[in-house]
């Protein structure tokens, strides 16, 4: 088995296809795409390939230290060129080509006109631990 | 006065017989199975309070009546509960060796690797699903379906069927190989259980296996450093080894290799036994060790034994050799670069050595594989640099 990152973004990924914000969208076709979402990790549980999923808000602010006695120096919000990652998902698969499915399913869910978004998500493979044999 | 902690290893090491006996009883396994995960959960509960006098028994009484409240909760299974109401004595007619035929189930090859080291690890070892899946950092409930989706996949395979063990041990070699290192100790259970496979069947990649993982457990205190960095097997403190482990490896290998049905477990056996023999990184036995790795290769035609061949080629013949032997195999292979790395170093090009380093850290799959390389990378650019 082998863990992988879906990763979902607000910008930065290339153009989806289907690429009309989600605020030009009817109620309706926002309400399928969240069940489909939903639907998603529910059937990932039940094949045991589910590990965990997160939504992050777009509003973050880069921090850093300023040395000894000062208060880290913050910088932000974002500009609009940034790579800005909407949210993710775990899978623990038994394959890359498992993970390539998942991710293609996921990229399908519905968006304005209740057709499929064809937004890109990055897939990144974990570290794994090493093995015990080595030679 | 009784110990107030449960014995983990004994509850554990019963499971598979008290499973053996529902299904004897007219259980079928999933069924069985999921009483006797119970009944151990129930042992972890009571137990410390109020220990059994015979945990078998114990085991047995608490997990058919689990079966029984499970069979009658579930109407539309009523028919069978009157078919299993009347207890009928256990083990009757019982010739095969139940917990036997629960690794082949568990190791089914219509199963995929990961779940039948799941369903391997609770059904034969014992273990609880909250451990599996700590074991392997996923949710309690995803584990829990992964295993519940193994036993339907398996729900039409007779219990009694004997099956390959070569997949049995493939599987456990998994157990042994891969995991997180959690509160279970994966490494000492695969060791526990492929023990108990071996007191069960007589087959020389069942001894093979065991002392392979026997020898590598051996090294694991000098494996290592406090930080949590790996040491390479040249620079392990040779003294840290388990000299007991390694002697019961070599001796159980030993007998393996006599009977003369070689496999792939008994050649890296012997190839983890030769390194064990060396007092020192420096009296090694490379051209034995090269041996074995063609044998190894004739087996199991595996690009990771010929990556591995090549290394110690490189170290028999010369670093010269073991980059001829590294240009016939495909550089896609996991850590090709690393080894080119190594022996461009040992061939007395550092420049070229430190480049591959960096760039064998890069294409790393786990974090200790990636540091020491990047180190190795540091080290020489440091010396280029003067």
């Amino acid at each position: 088995m082998a863990k992988y990152l879906l990763l979902k973004h607000y910008r930065g990924a290339p153009d989806a296809v289907n690429n009309i914000p989600m605020d030009q969208w009817t109620p309706e076709e926002i309400s399928d795409h969240m069940q489909y979402m939903r639907d998603f990790a529910t059937r990932l549980e039940s094949t045991g390939e589910y590990v965990d999923g997160q939504a992050l808000s777009p509003e973050g602010t880069f921090v850093r230290y300023d040395g000894e006695g000062r208060p880290p120096v913050t910088d932000g919000p974002f500009a609009e060129t940034k790579d800005l990652i909407a949210g993710w998902m775990v899978i623990d698969v038994d394959s890359y080509d498992r993970a390539l499915e998942l991710a293609g399913e996921l990229s399908a869910a519905p968006g304005a006109g209740g057709k499929p978004i064809h937004e890109w998500l990055e897939l990144r493979p974990f570290m794994a631990e090493p093995p015990t044999v080595t030679e | 006065m009784a110990d107030p902690v449960v014995d983990d290893t004994l509850l554990r090491s019963l499971t598979p017989a008290v499973i053996g006996i529902l299904v004897r009883r007219g259980a079928d396994f999933a069924a069985a199975e999921d009483a006797v995960q119970e009944s151990l959960l129930e042992a972890l509960r009571v137990w410390p309070d109020d220990p059994p006098r015979d945990p078998k028994p114990w085991l047995v009484k608490v997990a058919w009546r689990k079966f029984i409240d499970a069979t009658r909760a579930d109407a539309s299974r009523r028919r069978r509960e009157e078919r299993v109401e009347a207890e009928p004595a256990p083990g009757a007619g019982a010739a095969a060796d139940d917990t036997l035929q629960l690794y082949f189930l568990c190791a089914h090859p219509s199963l995929t690797p990961a779940s039948a080291v799941a369903l391997t690890l609770r059904a034969v070892g014992g273990l609880t699903t909250r451990q599996i899946a700590d074991a392997y950092l996923v949710p309690e409930a995803t584990m829990g379906q992964r295993i519940s989706r193994a036993k339907r996949t398996v729900a039409n395979v007779r219990f009694d069927q004997t099956g390959d063990v070569a997949t049995v041990v493939r599987v456990l070699y998994l157990v042994f190989n891969e995991g997180y290192s959690g509160d279970i100790d994966l490494a000492a259970e695969a060791i526990r259980i492929t023990r108990e496979l071996a007191t069960r069947i007589d087959h020389p990649e069942v001894s093979g296996l065991l002392a392979l993982m026997l020898l590598h457990h051996a090294r694991r205190p000098a494996r290592t450093r406090a930080d949590g960095s790996l040491v390479p097997l040249a620079e392990q403190d040779r003294s840290r080894w388990d000299t007991r482990l390694i002697a019961e490896g070599v001796e159980i290998l030993q007998q393996a290799l006599a009977r003369d049905q070689l496999g792939e477990f008994q050649a890296q056996a012997a190839i983890a036994a030769l390194h064990a023999d060396a007092q020192t990184a420096d009296e090694t036995d490379w051209v034995q060790i090269v041996e074995w790795y063609d044998e190894l290769v004739r087996i199991t035609d595996s690009p990771i034994a010929r990556l591995n061949r090549a290394v110690a080629i490189g170290e028999a013949d010369g670093a010269r050799a073991g980059l001829a032997a590294l240009a016939r195999l495909d550089s896609a292979l996991p850590r090709y670069t690393a080894v080119s790395a190594y022996l461009h170093e040992r061939d007395g090009d550092p420049a070229t050595a430190a480049r591959l380093y960096a760039d064998a850290a890069a294409a790393a799959a786990n974090l200790a594989e990636r540091d020491h390389l990047t180190r190795q990378a540091a080290r020489l650019n440091a010396t280029l640099r003067g």
